[in-house]
């Protein structure tokens, strides 16, 4: 058995606040939406799903009239959801450890590899690096996520004071649309994710909050 | 907080801990743990023989030496209690942070700490207002139909004619609001709930209808009320002063509906709808900060944009 060093401290920290910050960002956030539900999926006038919750199951989820309280909290831990991220992101920069996390030209077909591998379309493991080249498509992609909140986020909270924003991304209500659908990104980021966790198994899980893995060769 | 400083101070200790069992970097290593790991290299340690147990008592008849963990295997287990310590400890920490958040005290019908979040939002917002920013501004073919939401109020019933408007103490007519020029803007209306629509707002500018019955210098709140009180907002002194704060007596061209608030509303797009006081009555100037209806139940005070 050979330990390895995996995860450092400060990574560690940033990712297990963000976990329940995002978490209250993403339940405050449904409250507010609850009081103007009107995004759907579909295509012209053919709709495929609409994104909204028939009244009685909203009231059930206690989700229903919460539309006051919702802000509260969003305009509260908003600040704690920003600072750990931008923390994040200088950590990363100033430490070097983004050389593991960014995309580079091999990621992509890389990506590709794995995702074939984890749908049992192909024989050949991922390549034994800290992270492979989907990981890294996907923490890249989850942090730009982070920024486009905080930017739509922004412009939906200061539509004059920040107007130049909210026209960037074609005014205040698509600024709102954005913000919304960048919120279901991260619950398809969750799902997977944690998916992918519990495939890797226990040693992995375990890195992310000792920080080493146990490397077997 | 002893939970808190206790966290940071193992925090440090598995920062260091982590650093020393980086195995493969690093020549400036302790010396003791380098020297375990370097004594490893080439061997099979998953064989259990590798540990030197204690020698067998009986030598025809051998029991299984009393497994010992390796170096490694005891590293994993002390950096293993102290992570999922921290982990532990912290997650009950968040917990009760959580419960304590949410069963505080309630100011303005949400928990404190809440409350005085948005006021300290409040303050950074005014700190970066500036009056020159401008709601952005439609040509006539962006309009949309203006949605009629919030009757607080306002009853179908009541007499415009005998309507008058109450500034800090003068009393005027319609007519002495429309006096003053007439300031046009196709802006977009906000509402909190989320939803927003693009309206013409005809009136006479706040600012100017304020130069005449000027409040006393370092004034900081302006409050506005509906006949009998019946909904009520306060509103920073910058935002009364804002270019495109309007008092209304025009939508899309046409007189207020009485559903608009007629004879006379707020049309003030650096705030939420909710600020949009419909049907005023009264205007007063002062610096405790004023009332406002949807501030008492739960909602943001300053609700600027």
């Amino acid at each position: 058995m050979k330990l390895e060093k995996k995860h450092p401290l400060a990574i560690r920290w940033f990712h297990w606040v963000n976990f329940p910050v995002l978490l209250i960002m993403v339940w405050s956030g449904l409250l507010i939406y609850w009081a103007n539900p009107v995004y759907r999926i579909g295509l012209g006038s053919h709709t495929l799903l609409k994104m909204t919750l028939r009244e009685p199951l909203y009231e059930k989820l206690h989700i229903a009239y919460r539309l006051a309280e919702g802000m509260s909290y969003h305009f509260f831990f908003m600040w704690f959801f920003a600072i750990n991220g931008i923390a994040y992101v200088l950590y990363t920069i100033l430490s070097g450890e983004w050389r593991y996390l960014v995309p580079n030209r091999r990621s992509f077909v890389e990506a590709v590899q794995v995702t074939l591998h984890d749908l049992h379309l192909r024989r050949e493991a991922p390549p034994r690096r800290k992270f492979n080249g989907a990981q890294q498509i996907a923490y890249t992609a989850i942090i730009l996520m982070g920024f486009g909140s905080l930017l739509t986020g922004l412009a939906i909270y200061k539509p004059v004071q920040f107007s130049w924003l909210a026209s960037l991304f074609g005014g205040y209500p698509m600024a709102r649309f954005f913000h919304f659908w960048i919120t279901i990104g991260y619950v398809v980021f969750f799902v997977i994710h944690i998916a992918q966790v519990i495939k890797t198994g226990w040693n992995n899980f375990r890195a992310m909050i000792v920080g080493v893995e146990v490397v077997n060769e | 907080m002893s939970e808190q400083s206790g966290g940071g101070d193992q925090k440090s200790e598995v920062a260091g801990d982590v650093e020393e069992t980086a195995s493969d970097v690093g020549p400036d290593r302790e010396p003791g743990v380098g020297k375990e790991e370097t004594s490893e290299v080439g061997e099979d340690i998953d064989e259990p023989t590798a540990v030197a147990g204690p020698p067998s008592v009986d030598a025809r008849r051998p029991t299984p030496a009393p497994r010992l963990p390796t170096p490694e295997e005891a590293e994993l287990r002390r950096l293993s209690r102290r992570g999922f310590l921290v982990f532990g400890a912290g997650s009950i920490a968040a917990y009760a942070g959580w419960k304590w958040l949410t069963h505080a005290k309630r100011i303005g019908d949400v928990p404190w700490p809440l409350r005085r979040g948005f006021e300290a939002n409040e303050k950074v917002a005014e700190a970066y207002f500036r009056e020159a920013r401008l709601s952005p501004t439609f040509p006539p073919s962006a309009l949309t139909r203006a949605r009629i939401n919030g009757g607080i109020g306002l009853h179908a019933n009541y007499d415009t004619s005998a309507w008058r408007l109450d500034i800090d103490g003068h009393t005027l007519t319609i007519d002495d609001i429309e006096a003053f020029p007439k300031r046009t803007m196709i802006t977009e209306f906000r509402c909190i709930e989320g939803w927003s629509y693009i309206a013409k707002w005809s009136g006479a500018r706040l600012s100017e209808v304020m130069a005449k019955f000027p409040p006393p210098p370092n004034t900081r709140y302006v409050a506005m009320e509906t006949p009998g009180r019946e909904y009520y907002v306060g509103l920073d002194m910058q935002s009364a002063m804002h270019p495109q704060t309007l008092l209304a007596y025009e939508l899309d061209d046409q007189p207020l509906t009485w559903q608009h608030g007629s004879p006379l509303r707020l049309a003030i797009p650096v705030k939420y709808g909710i600020k949009n006081i419909k049907r005023i009555a009264a205007i007063r100037y002062t610096n405790i900060k004023p009332a406002d209806y949807w501030a008492e139940r739960g909602y943001d005070w300053y609700s600027g944009h």
